[in-house]
């Protein structure tokens, strides 16, 4: 069971479509009952998935490896190698729950093509899974490819009014960055051959030749920026950071809720997932070069002040929440750049953060829109009145987003600001502003939509959360409050893959790892004494 | 130990308080309400007398020492692996615990904000009996009460933090609590956006202290701070760590510039601008120096920062409160100038005396904004002075309460010893270098004394001005609202008494109470004797008590000569009184009656809501600015390749059509095809027209050989 795990969860909800395809299309109910089912049975395969790893979460290396190099097309060297390690187990997670919430969240807001449309979710939802399990990149660039379908077909079909411009814009866009990013994987693929005789796609190879282009006379720095460029691209156009975020408002906009939950929740967190599993380890040198960290670093901050500056002025409330995306994500960069653990860490608890409380904005969005079939800042107000547990949901969730104590929000960007503090002040400094406006923007929104009496007659018989409505948030506050309150077991999950990254990208930086004495609480030393002596031995 | 081993139930019980209503609040009936909201902050009140008493026999035990109890780990890990780099190059473990602490400092607020927090609630009863949304209003006072104490112990700087924009939330939740009106969701969103520009300025503090001493823990800085081997005064880091830690008491506890949420806070319920805007959440920022006192001493710049901020703050909000005529917003304002005195203390580094001054002035001041309270439910909700008038034989418990919390504030009796205390520290610190400091405290407790009696005598006495339908309804508040001013009253006449000075036989119990937390500061003080920082120890025996009994006798004449000049402008006023300043300077006063402009000029310059001109600037402007360039350029190029991309498209089509497929392959077929046009001709396939051919050849040919 524990070898194939991964497999089980990865193919999971790609069962379900092709069981819906023996469903006749007239069969609404039927269709979707199946897809829930399969969408919840997604979310509780994995969830053996977390004891298990908890039990190993110091261990180094990838965990729950399965398949081996080079099994799947030997001529070419290409494998299906699944594994994980830390970051990735939380994506998968992340993915799996919102995976489910976002088939629960359709029931009612889609009623025409119900068939294709649950099948290609959950044919997505298996590409998305497949891109943080994948650890062959024939594989990896296989789901990457295959999940832009599905999504180009969620925003091209049932989507807004401008959808064929999104949908075009989204696949153009993305792929124009794959391409660039195969290029540069065809480059390392052949480049490792040189160096060891073998043709393989294996990523632990790659790890283990790509860095040497840095220093190869025959390629040389300049080669490899060029290379690392081009991943870059790939992936900032993904995450997005500035300059190349503009698909993302159209594509929100456009898009169903349930897929703009799944573009915001998880597509957008391949891009830094990509950055932190692929660029850094591939080119560490280049990493570091004060010149183009200096770049991602400015892109970022320039992102988290500039999207939420344009948030602010948003007059389209779904659009509002796509740009404050970029300016969350923003942070996320950030901390990746910061390439300290605390940076890193914090980078990827605010990827999950952001996938629970953006998934969350998105499907608050979303009940409006059902309701009134409009996203006008301005055709609301006094919504308090009339939706109260709305309401109060909402508020919870803005909070999170924001930022505040006790919540998710704060302990991502806390340590990320924490991480990026250290390494450069400045940086921290110039990123702070952004917490400022966010709780502009969305303190904003919230008075303009809920505070105030209803002054759109249209707005007075609005009926509050179903049932239904209701439970599709429950584990995403549940979550929220989990990392915002006790967020020690997702540090400690972090612990050993970002000390491993920075090890790898900065040899000798004495803040990755090292065992230093941790303030042992004064009234309950015993049993933390013991837990640090225990964990001590696992954190080698 | 068994209160102390619990210190972490304080909290939590408002918090268990703040859940009940969340989740069941809509169901429960108003005396359950009651009994649950109530109930818990008056259990928490008896666990906090029960710590204190527990926490003195501790400390009898380990002089000086403050009792830690840590929950778990709450940010970062506690395995040591999990690290950051400090300035000096070598890793520190990143750990923030869910810990508390509890020292002298800590349970002077815990005793005043449970004691001061139950009192308020127990009012509230009263007060919001008639109102909507009962069980919200209670939820978020509770929700305050977990936030407030989890603020106060808190062990490190994160869970200071977590408490600090806790209140902040609350604040903001409370303030806009009617929140059908536009100016109470505004007043709201003004708090927490400029307490979140402060917090910001706190992150980066707290960031620049871990930076700096690998930890987030009060003791563990402390110690390091006062390690006279390791840290120098003035040293940069810990300056800049104090100024940003500064910017966020600035915005909390309103100081200049980020003190203009608190006048429209009064937006909000009375009760809450008693509780939380006035006696307790507002002194989170003087908590928060008070509680970093071992870099503060550490960074004299910062310090003297602190002091003439806070000196100026007093006066500016001294002078806009003389001439303003809503009760609650008269009285903000006092709040905001009594802060100001607070900084000034803690800024000449008589952390004591500041303490002090939060301590007396949370009775008070929570006295006067419950007293206004009372007046505003006699008078049917009216809070403009001006439709006042004789209200002293109407409601009597209300007017004779308020009258001792006035002259407490104007430092006649009680408030005298925290206030006296402050412009004495003023007056000899650094030698008597901040007389310019003491000066302007002088001022201010003039104008205090006299913006407060203005508000008794315009509240009180004179001429009844209000309608008759009003007048009809005036009528004492019940037991619930009266009971608590009472109790409070009653704190006002005496609480002062505990920091009874020396120089006049008393003993100080209050300073020498505090004397483990702030001690050391004498200490470095002294040591540094020649720059001229001197203990408080010091300086007491080096002037004479003839300077402090002339001083003593000064700061009691300004409170009775303000008293005085409010009696002649106000003790008759009628329905056409005027205002004394804007008779005789009506430039000066249109200046203060309008708050400096400074809400408009934010308006311009930071937020954006006005335009100057055509053109938006602040932060809406910026936002206008970076949507345009969105749209146009970086979309614009965007959408500008995919144009070229189409165009370029369009272009190879043509050229595919046009040139390649016609001039190149169906260009020599067309040529191929008029080249054989006359060859067609010939043999076009009709018959007859060979035979025409043949019979004009056959003539041709016959007539050529006829001819020749």
């Amino acid at each position: 069971m524990q070898s194939h795990i991964l497999s089980i969860i990865l193919f999971t909800p790609l069962a379900g479509a092709f069981l819906l395809l023996f469903v006749p299309k007239e069969n609404k109910d039927a269709i979707r009952w199946i897809a829930n089912i399969f969408a919840a049975a997604g979310l509780l395969v994995s969830i053996p998935l977390v004891p298990w790893f908890w039990q190993q979460r110091f261990e180094p290396g990838f965990k729950f490896v399965e398949g081996a190099v080079n099994n799947w097309i030997p001529s070419i060297g290409a494998g299906y190698v699944l594994g994980i390690d830390g970051i990735s187990f939380l994506l998968i997670m992340l993915t799996t729950l919102l995976g489910w919430v976002s088939i629960l969240s359709s029931w009612e807001a889609i009623q025409n093509r119900v068939k294709e449309y649950y099948i290609w979710f959950l044919i997505l939802q298996t590409g998305m899974l497949g891109v943080f399990m994948a650890l062959d990149f024939f594989l990896f660039f296989v789901f990457w490819e295959a999940m832009l379908v599905p999504m180009y077909l969620l925003i091209g079909i049932w989507g807004g009014p401008r959808k064929l411009y999104a949908a075009i814009k989204f696949f153009l866009y993305t792929l124009l960055g794959s391409v660039l990013m195969l290029l540069a994987v065809l480059f390392l693929y052949f480049y490792n051959y040189r160096q060891t005789g073998t043709y393989t796609f294996s990523i632990e190879a790659l790890y283990k030749t790509a860095p040497h282009i840095f220093h190869d006379p025959a390629y040389g720095a300049t080669f490899a920026i060029l290379l690392f460029l081009a991943f870059f691209i790939a992936f900032a156009i993904k995450v997005p950071m500035f300059p190349f975020h503009t698909w993302l408002p159209d594509a929100h906009v456009e898009a169903p809720t349930a897929g703009s939950v799944i573009l915001a929740g998880v597509l957008l967190k391949m891009g830094t997932y990509g950055f932190v599993r692929f660029a850094l380890p591939f080119f560490p040198d280049v990493a570091m070069h004060p010149k183009v960290r200096g770049w991602m670093i400015a892109l970022s901050i320039i992102g988290i002040i500039y999207g939420a500056l344009v948030s602010l002025m948003q007059k389209d409330m779904k659009k509002l929440v796509a740009y404050s995306s970029v300016s969350h994500l923003g942070f996320c960069t950030l901390g990746i750049f910061a390439l300290t653990p605390l940076g890193l860490s914090g980078s990827v608890l605010q990827q999950i953060n952001h996938g629970i409380s953006t998934g969350a904005l998105f499907l608050i969005v979303g009940i409006l829109y059902e309701r009134r079939h409009t996203r006008e800042i301005a055709e609301y107000g006094g919504i308090s009145n009339v939706m109260p547990v709305y309401a109060t949901i909402t508020m919870i969730m803005f909070l999170s987003s924001m930022g505040l104590p006790l919540l998710n929000g704060f302990v991502g960007e806390f340590t990320i600001l924490q991480g990026t503090f250290v390494e450069n002040w400045r940086w921290a400094a110039w990123a702070v502003p952004g917490v400022i406006l966010a709780a502009a923007y969305l303190l904003w929104l919230y008075q303009r939509v809920f505070f105030g009496t209803v002054t759109n007659p249209k707005n007075e018989r609005l009926h509050d959360l179903t049932p239904r409505e209701v439970l599709t948030f429950a584990p995403l506050i549940i979550m929220a409050l989990w990392i915002g309150i006790y967020p020690k077991p997702f540090f400690q999950i972090l612990e050993q893959p970002v000390n491993q990254i920075v090890q790898t990208v900065r040899p000798g930086y004495p803040g990755a790892g090292g065992a230093v004495n941790a303030s042992v609480p004064v009234s309950s030393a015993g049993t933390s004494a013991q837990l640090a002596s225990e964990n001590a031995k696992g954190n080698k | 130990m068994l209160f102390l081993d619990h210190i972490w139930l304080i909290p939590l019980l408002p918090a268990f308080g703040a859940t009940m209503m969340f989740f069941f609040g809509r169901k429960l009936q108003k005396q359950a309400v009651d009994a649950v909201c109530v109930g818990v902050v008056v259990l928490a009140f008896l666990l906090a007398c029960g710590a204190v008493w527990q926490y003195t026999a501790y400390a009898h035990d380990n002089p000086g020492k403050p009792y830690e109890k840590i929950l778990y780990t709450w940010l970062g890990t506690d395995t040591g692996h999990f690290n950051l780099v400090k300035k000096d190059g070598s890793p520190a473990s990143f750990q923030a615990d869910a810990g508390f602490l509890l020292d002298p400092l800590s349970s002077i607020w815990l005793l005043f904000v449970t004691g001061v927090g139950m009192l308020i609630h127990i009012y509230s009863v009263g007060y919001m009996a008639h109102e909507g949304g009962y069980y919200r209003f209670f939820g978020y006072l509770n929700l305050f009460m977990f936030s407030m104490l989890t603020l106060i112990l808190g062990n490190n700087y994160a869970m200071l933090f977590v408490g600090w924009e806790g209140v902040g939330l609350c604040s903001y939740l409370l303030i806009g609590f009617y929140f059908h009106r536009k100016s109470a969701s505004d007043a709201a969103n003004k708090a927490f956006i400029v307490n979140r520009i402060g917090d910001a300025g706190f992150l980066l503090g707290m960031f620049t202290i871990a930076w700096y001493f690998g930890s987030f823990r009060f003791t563990e800085i402390t110690a390091l701070a006062r390690d006279p081997q390791l840290f120098r005064i003035g040293d940069p880091v810990i300056t800049a760590a104090c100024l940003l830690l500064f910017v966020g008491a600035c915005g909390k506890s309103a100081q200049l510039p980020l003190y203009v949420w608190l006048p429209d806070a009064m937006e909000g319920p009375t009760p809450v601008s008693a509780l939380i805007h006035a006696a307790t959440m507002v002194t989170a920022g003087v908590y928060m120096v008070a509680r970093s006192n071992a870099l503060f001493v550490l960074a004299p710049t910062a310090m003297k920062t602190v002091a003439i901020v806070g000196a100026l703050t007093a006066i500016f909000a001294a002078s806009i409160g003389l001439v303003q005529n809503d009760i609650k917003r008269v009285l903000a304002y006092s709040t905001v100038s009594q802060l100001g005195y607070m900084f000034l203390a803690l800024g000449v580094g008589a952390f004591a005396a500041g303490v002090f001054h939060v301590f007396t002035h949370a009775f008070f001041k929570a006295l006067l904004f419950l007293g206004a309270g009372s007046v505003i439910h006699a008078m049917s909700g009216e809070q403009d002075m001006r439709n006042m008038g004789d209200l002293h034989r109407r409601i009597p418990i209300t007017h004779w309460t308020m009258f001792i919390a006035t002259c407490a504030i104007a430092g006649i009796p009680a408030g005298f010893f925290s206030k006296d205390e402050i412009l004495w520290q003023a007056w000899s610190s650094e030698r008597g270098a901040y007389w310019y400091l003491w000066l302007i405290g002088y001022i201010t407790a003039l104008m205090t004394a006299f913006y407060m009696f203005r508000l008794m005598f315009l509240t009180f006495h004179g001429q009844p001005r209000m309608s008759h339908e009003v007048e009809r309804h005036i009528h004492e508040s019940p037991k619930s609202m009266t009971g608590p001013l009472v109790v409070l009253a009653f704190f006002c006449l005496f609480a002062g008494f505990l920091g009874w000075p020396h120089s006049l036989g008393g003993s100080n119990r209050f300073e020498r109470f505090l004397e483990p937390v702030f001690a050391r500061e004498a200490h470095v003080f002294a040591a540094e004797g020649q720059s001229g920082q001197l203990a408080a120890g010091v300086k007491e025996e080096e002037h004479t008590s003839g300077t402090e009994y002339f001083l003593m006798f000064l700061s009691v004449g300004a409170g009775i000569v303000g008293w005085g000049m409010a009696w002649r402008a106000y003790r008759h006023a009628d329905k056409g009184y005027v205002e004394p300043i804007a008779q005789k300077t009506p430039s000066v006063y249109g200046v203060l009656y309008n708050k400096y402009y400074v809400d408009e000029g934010y308006d311009y310059a930071f937020t954006g809501r006005r335009n100057v001109g055509k053109l938006r600037l602040g932060a809406m402007g910026l936002g206008e600015a970076s949507s345009w360039f969105d749209s146009r350029v970086i979309d614009g190029t965007v959408n500008g390749a995919g144009w070229i991309t189409r165009l370029t498209a369009t272009l190879s089509m043509w050229w595919d059509k046009w040139i390649i497929d016609g001039a190149g392959v169906n260009g020599p077929a067309i040529f191929a095809r008029m080249l054989s046009y006359p060859m067609r001709l010939l043999q076009w396939g009709l018959v007859q027209w060979y035979a025409l051919v043949m019979v004009v050849g056959l003539v041709g040919f016959v007539a050529y050989y006829t001819w020749h």
